[in-house]
């Protein structure tokens, strides 16, 4: 590299052109990586989650569901009208069926109404004990466990509780099972989470925290 | 020289008559004709930018023998494009994106009250898929026309960036009427999208907003669709007019080559 003077790396030339380039990224950089990041943000932010009552215990059989509609809480901005609630099968739970060990977040099992193939609402058929899926053909029996069609894990269930202040039933937290019906935090539909799937769809930054106490697979 | 005669012009346009006296001043009343303040003022732009040469470049090249409808599609396309951009441009003017029941009512209202509201929507509506047609149809035609070959792949490349782009034109387009059908087919397409193992979780995250459909997505989307991805589309479609008029454009494979004249050293040299 020719210098101006014996010895010189790096030419005034060279120099003002790399200050220039330089300082052109730097300004350019200052509003760009804020509003990435403020874009990409909500992927980091965990979701906040209140309890909501449901009603009382005895308004929940043992052996068919009564629905609930409940709020999906996000952000700052909070409930967005309809948009934001979702649908959740309860029953009381039942011992001769639930094998899966019993704590104090399930003795009322609540099933989420998402399809666990792409995410329509399924519809509990009293008539033939399974949930249907309008959309693609997935059928769940009373667990919630697959009993046909495309989608890869049993369905999602929301963490139960009873509020002894209020007497009233409360619905926390969503999470995933695998077909073992062991818990981990909440995946998209889709997702196995049996064998390999578990690694292949990491946990979630965004997903609320499960109540205290509770072992829930990452 | 024999002269046409002159048409019969309103008032305000008929060349002004000379004014009397002595013919020094000639000269001045020609350069206010206004049947010439067209070319002046192009002149004038002209003088100042050279845009001719660029506006000639751009339009009068040459083109190959056998040239056909075919080749129209790319610019089809491109008014299809377009025709995307003014109707949407003033869809927003109606438009509120209000994931809590104002989005839908804007829509209702746009479809049932605003005066050719239902025209303008269903350009748009119609012209999305008229797009996506015109250019899978382009498509076709450079590929089995051979035209995406040397030197031309980059002109390829960043057509199918701009197919994928269109694509999530329409994904994103389809949430705003906030309908069950818009609800549902987003929350379906956002599910599909989290099946990408390691990072489809995230991308899934950040096109919610959150971990679920919530009170940001529908603005969310919003924001992608008419502002995010239009400007790459229009950046885009000006480097593909760029590559287009500066490589040419491919003659139909069906036409002979011209036979290669020999070298006759006798003849020639």
């Amino acid at each position: 590299m020719p210098g101006a003077f014996e010895g010189e790396t790096v030419t005034r030339r060279r120099f003002m052109v790399g200050v220039a380039n330089g300082a052109g990224a730097l300004a350019a950089a200052a509003f760009t990586l804020p509003a990435l990041a403020f874009a990409v943000g909500p992927v980091f932010s965990h979701e906040q989650w209140t309890w909501q009552p449901i009603g009382p215990s005895s308004d929940f059989p043992n052996d068919n569901f009564v629905t609930r509609v409940i709020q999906i809480q996000q952000g700052p901005l909070g409930a967005a009208g309809n948009v934001n609630n979702t649908l959740a099968y309860v029953r009381t739970r039942n011992p001769a069926i639930d094998t899966e060990p019993e704590d104090q977040y399930n003795h009322w099992i609540a099933l989420s109404s998402r399809c666990m193939h792409l995410g329509c609402p399924v519809r509990w058929t009293p008539a033939a004990a399974r949930f249907i899926c309008p959309c693609h053909g997935g059928v769940y029996d009373i667990r919630g466990m697959v009993a046909g069609g495309p989608p890869v894990r049993p369905l999602d269930r929301f963490y139960t509780r009873f509020n002894h202040a209020t007497g009233l039933v409360e619905v926390g937290p969503r999470y995933s099972v695998n077909s073992e019906l062991r818990r981990f935090s909440p995946r998209y539909p889709g997702e196995p989470l049996d064998g390999i799937g578990q690694y292949l769809y990491p946990r979630q930054f965004a997903q609320p925290k499960p109540p205290p106490g509770v072992s829930q697979k990452k | 020289m024999p002269r046409l005669p002159a048409p019969p012009l309103p008032k305000g346009l008929r060349p002004r008559p000379k004014p009397p006296g002595d013919d020094n001043g000639a000269g001045v009343a020609d350069t206010l004709d206004p049947l010439e303040a067209g070319v002046t003022a192009v002149d004038w732009i002209d003088e100042r930018t050279s845009l001719t040469p660029v506006g000639r470049w751009l339009l009068f090249r040459k083109v190959p023998r056998g040239v056909n409808w075919y080749y129209t599609l790319g610019s089809a396309t491109l008014f299809a494009f377009l025709n995307q951009a003014v109707t949407g441009v003033f869809l927003a003017m109606y438009y509120r994106p209000d994931a809590s029941g104002g989005a839908y009512e804007s829509v209702r209202y746009i479809t049932t009250d605003a005066f050719l509201g239902q025209f303008v929507r269903g350009m748009h509506k119609w012209g999305a898929s008229v797009m996506i047609i015109l250019i899978f149809l382009h498509m076709g035609r450079v590929f089995f026309f051979g035209a995406y070959k040397y030197p031309r792949e980059l002109t390829w490349i960043i057509g199918v960036v701009l197919l994928i782009l269109t694509l999530a034109m329409g994904f994103t387009g389809y949430l705003l009427p906030l309908d069950q059908r818009a609800y549902w087919a987003t929350v379906v397409g956002v599910n599909i999208n989290a099946g990408g193992p390691f990072i489809g979780p995230y991308l899934s995250n950040f096109l919610f907003g959150g971990a679920d459909f919530g009170a940001t997505t529908l603005s969310r989307f919003y924001a992608i669709h008419m502002l995010i991805i239009p400007g790459a589309i229009v950046a885009l479609i000006g480097a593909h007019l760029y590559l287009v008029t500066k490589l040419g454009i491919t003659a139909p494979p069906w036409l002979k080559a011209e036979p290669e004249k020999q070298f006759q050293p006798e003849t020639d040299v």
